[in-house]
């Protein structure tokens, strides 16, 4: 069986991040990366189906500069075969990463494509979806647990109060959510037998941006609190703003 | 809680390659999740998380810089990175793994025989058997040329006596490696649990390393199979190697320690008001954080050429010896200093720098305690040895 993961280096979700110059995109100064944590899901799986499965390859594919092969090469720790690094310096919107996502998967063709449901920068959600419609795939997205059968796959996702049992034939793309799985601790001697794993590196094409960020600021300040009193007596002077103010009771 | 920051002043992460970053990344994110959550309950128990240890091995942290046999086959410079980030846990985990690695694997490795090593050294990788060190006796620390242990060849076997202190893992042990004088000369031998003759005590009521066992081991007529003799140990210079590269380790750890204070004080500081302002706005408050953060950085810059160098061959134990002292001293201070900066959150167990402070007064005396040496680099400076 053929797998690809599409992960991303995004910011650290500890990080404190600030608004570049340009004020489109973020200061990069003092940022530590990880791999989007959505993504490790969809990693973690790719990798255990490649363990139930047997006979499985398992494809990480990224975009991004040179320094995505870290987060990459962590993937090959944890498990996966090779990696494919689409390179580009510059940041590009979801229609060129998907496009480029998909001409670089086009060849393999994957039996599954795995991605997380959305990124932890971002968050637009929208790369998976679109790269199953490039290539032609069904896609379900946010999924929490995935049975393959026999050339087919049944996934489960989380809706509003229920669970619901999806099968598709393969190939599909899936979106993974959390609760999907525990992702795996790269072990030292899995990141040791990942230096020599191969990761194949490709310019990135210069598709059309479709929709290109037009400015970023954070968000605004929280207007300072209010202390209503002190003690029993303030209940009620708070109960009141609470109810008529904020309207929240 | 808010997630951990260490130290990174003069960008020392650019001087890693992509798989030490990634070892570093992986033991940070094990630390994080499975050692900090419990280690301070551990530690007022005075238990050891036993449960951790098939984690640690499954994870490869097990005598990590040795090559085959089950190991991961680490650089030096991985493998000190891996103490760092284990220490930031605490002291007493980071203990159990380097003796398990660098003073049970590592002279099975560098003193045994080829069965001995097939026979040991994928299990102690694994965790599936835990060992114990036994160097230091009631009447013998610091001077362990002194010691009474002693083997007797008898046919096959050999026959031990005599009384070790201060083991850590010891109680917990499957495997012992025995230090003793065979006709004066010093030995090291394989003692299995189990054999006859071989019993251990558990050392209660420290107020350090309490998340760590630390035991005496007995030794009263204890017959052991020949085999279990390291055949290339000989003499003091034996021990004195495995000790190396345990103090390599712990010269790393220490700054995992010290960073885990500084980054606990420094946080409070900023949120902790008092007279209308976070403390940390005072100058002898910033002066403190200050000098924290000079020493660790110091520290680190240290540490990675005293792996560059060890990965090199070049290293001498007198550079451990002056990385180990001053890792240590420093920790120690820092997390002193930080205790205080808590004021009394300082003293409790919801704050780690109590801990980190209890725990560096071990890891100042065990393995040579800070004064051996300084009198290592008096030596060293001077040619004439202070401490014989
Ligand atoms: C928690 C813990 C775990 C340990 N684990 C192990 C283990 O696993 N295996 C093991 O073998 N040992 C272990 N040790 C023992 C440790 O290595 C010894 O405690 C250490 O070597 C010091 O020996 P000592 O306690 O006998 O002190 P001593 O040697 O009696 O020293 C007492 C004081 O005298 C000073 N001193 C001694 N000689 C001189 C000199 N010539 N000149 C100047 N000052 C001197 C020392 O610096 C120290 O300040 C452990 C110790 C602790 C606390």
């Amino acid at each position: 069986m053929e797998v690809a993961v599409c992960l991303k280096r995004v910011p650290d979700t500890a990080s404190k991040i600030r608004v570049g110059e340009d004020g489109k995109t973020i200061d990069t100064s003092d940022v530590q990366y990880i791999v989007s944590p959505y993504d490790e899901f969809a990693i973690e799986e790719a990798i255990a189906i490649k363990e139930r499965q047997g006979d499985t390859q398992v494809t990480v594919v990224t975009l991004g500069d040179t320094a995505a092969q870290k987060e990459l090469r962590l993937a090959l720790a944890m498990g996966a075969d090779s990696g494919i690094l689409i390179k580009s310096d510059s940041a590009l919107d979801a229609n060129q990463v998907a496009r480029n996502l998909a001409a670089a998967l086009e060849a393999k063709s994957c039996d599954l494509i795995l991605f997380g449901r959305q990124s932890a920068d971002d968050g637009s959600g929208q790369v998976g979806p679109m790269v199953a419609r490039i290539l032609g795939m069904p896609c379900v997205t946010d999924v929490v647990s995935v049975e393959l059968l026999d050339g087919a796959v049944r996934v489960e996702r989380e809706v509003e109060g229920a669970r619901e049992v999806i099968e598709s034939s393969l190939p599909v793309t899936l979106t993974a959510q959390k609760g999907l799985n525990t992702p795996r601790y790269a072990s030292l001697k899995g990141i040791m037998q990942a230096k020599k794993k191969k990761i194949e590196e490709v310019e990135a094409q210069p598709f059309d941006a479709r929709f290109p960020v037009k400015s970023l600021s954070p968000p605004p300040a929280r207007p300072e609190g209010k202390i209503v009193g002190e003690g029993v007596d303030a209940v009620a002077e708070l109960v009141r703003l609470l109810r008529e103010e904020a309207k929240v009771l | 809680m808010e997630p951990y920051e260490s130290v990174d002043f003069f960008g020392i992460e650019e001087l890693l390659s992509e798989d030490e970053r990634l070892v570093q990344h992986s033991v940070r994110e094990f630390v994080s999740d499975k050692v900090i959550p419990d280690i301070a309950e551990h530690f007022e128990k005075a238990t050891f998380p036993r449960d951790l240890i098939p984690q640690l091995g499954e994870l490869g942290v097990l005598g990590a810089n040795l090559e085959g046999y089950g190991c991961a086959g680490l650089n030096n410079v991985a493998y000190g990175l891996i103490m760092q980030e284990l220490e930031r846990g605490d002291s007493g985990v980071r203990s159990f793994v380097s003796v398990q690695g660098a003073l049970v694997m590592y002279p099975i490795y560098a003193f045994g025989t080829e069965e001995q090593k097939q026979k040991f050294l994928p299990k102690l990788a694994t965790g599936e058997f835990i060992g114990c060190f036994g160097l230091t006796e009631p009447d013998h620390g610091s001077n362990p040329n002194g010691m009474i242990t002693n083997a007797v060849k008898d046919g096959d076997s050999y026959i031990l006596n005599g009384n070790k202190m201060w083991i850590t893992n010891g109680c917990i042990a499957d495997v012992a490696v025995v230090w003793a004088k065979v006709d004066g000369v010093i030995r090291g031998f394989v003692v299995e649990k189990g054999t006859p003759g071989f019993s251990t005590t558990l050392q209660e009521h420290k107020f350090s390393l309490r998340a760590s066992v630390t035991s005496e081991l007995h030794f009263e007529d204890c017959r052991i199979p020949a085999a279990n003799l390291l055949p290339e140990t000989g003499g003091l210079k034996s021990p004195l190697k495995c000790l190396t590269q345990a103090r390599y380790g712990i010269a790393w750890g220490a700054l995992g320690s010290a960073m885990a204070s500084f980054d606990c004080a420094r946080k409070y500081s900023v949120s902790r008001i008092q007279f209308g302002k976070p403390i940390a706005s005072f100058q002898l408050v910033q002066a403190k954080l200050a000098e924290m953060f000079s020493e660790i950085t110091k520290g680190q810059l240290m540490v990675h050429q005293l792996g560059r160098l060890k990965d090199q061959n070049k290293l001498r134990p007198q550079h451990v010896s002056m990385a180990k002292r001053n890792n240590c001293y420093q920790a120690l201070e820092i997390a002193r200093t930080a205790r205080d900066m808590l004021g009394a959150n300082g003293v409790t167990y919801e704050y780690c720098v109590g801990r980190h402070m209890l725990n560096m007064e071990s890891v100042k005396t065990y393995e040579g305690t800070h004064d051996i040496h300084t009198l290592i680099l008096g030596q060293e400076v001077t040619g004439i040895a202070a401490y014989e």
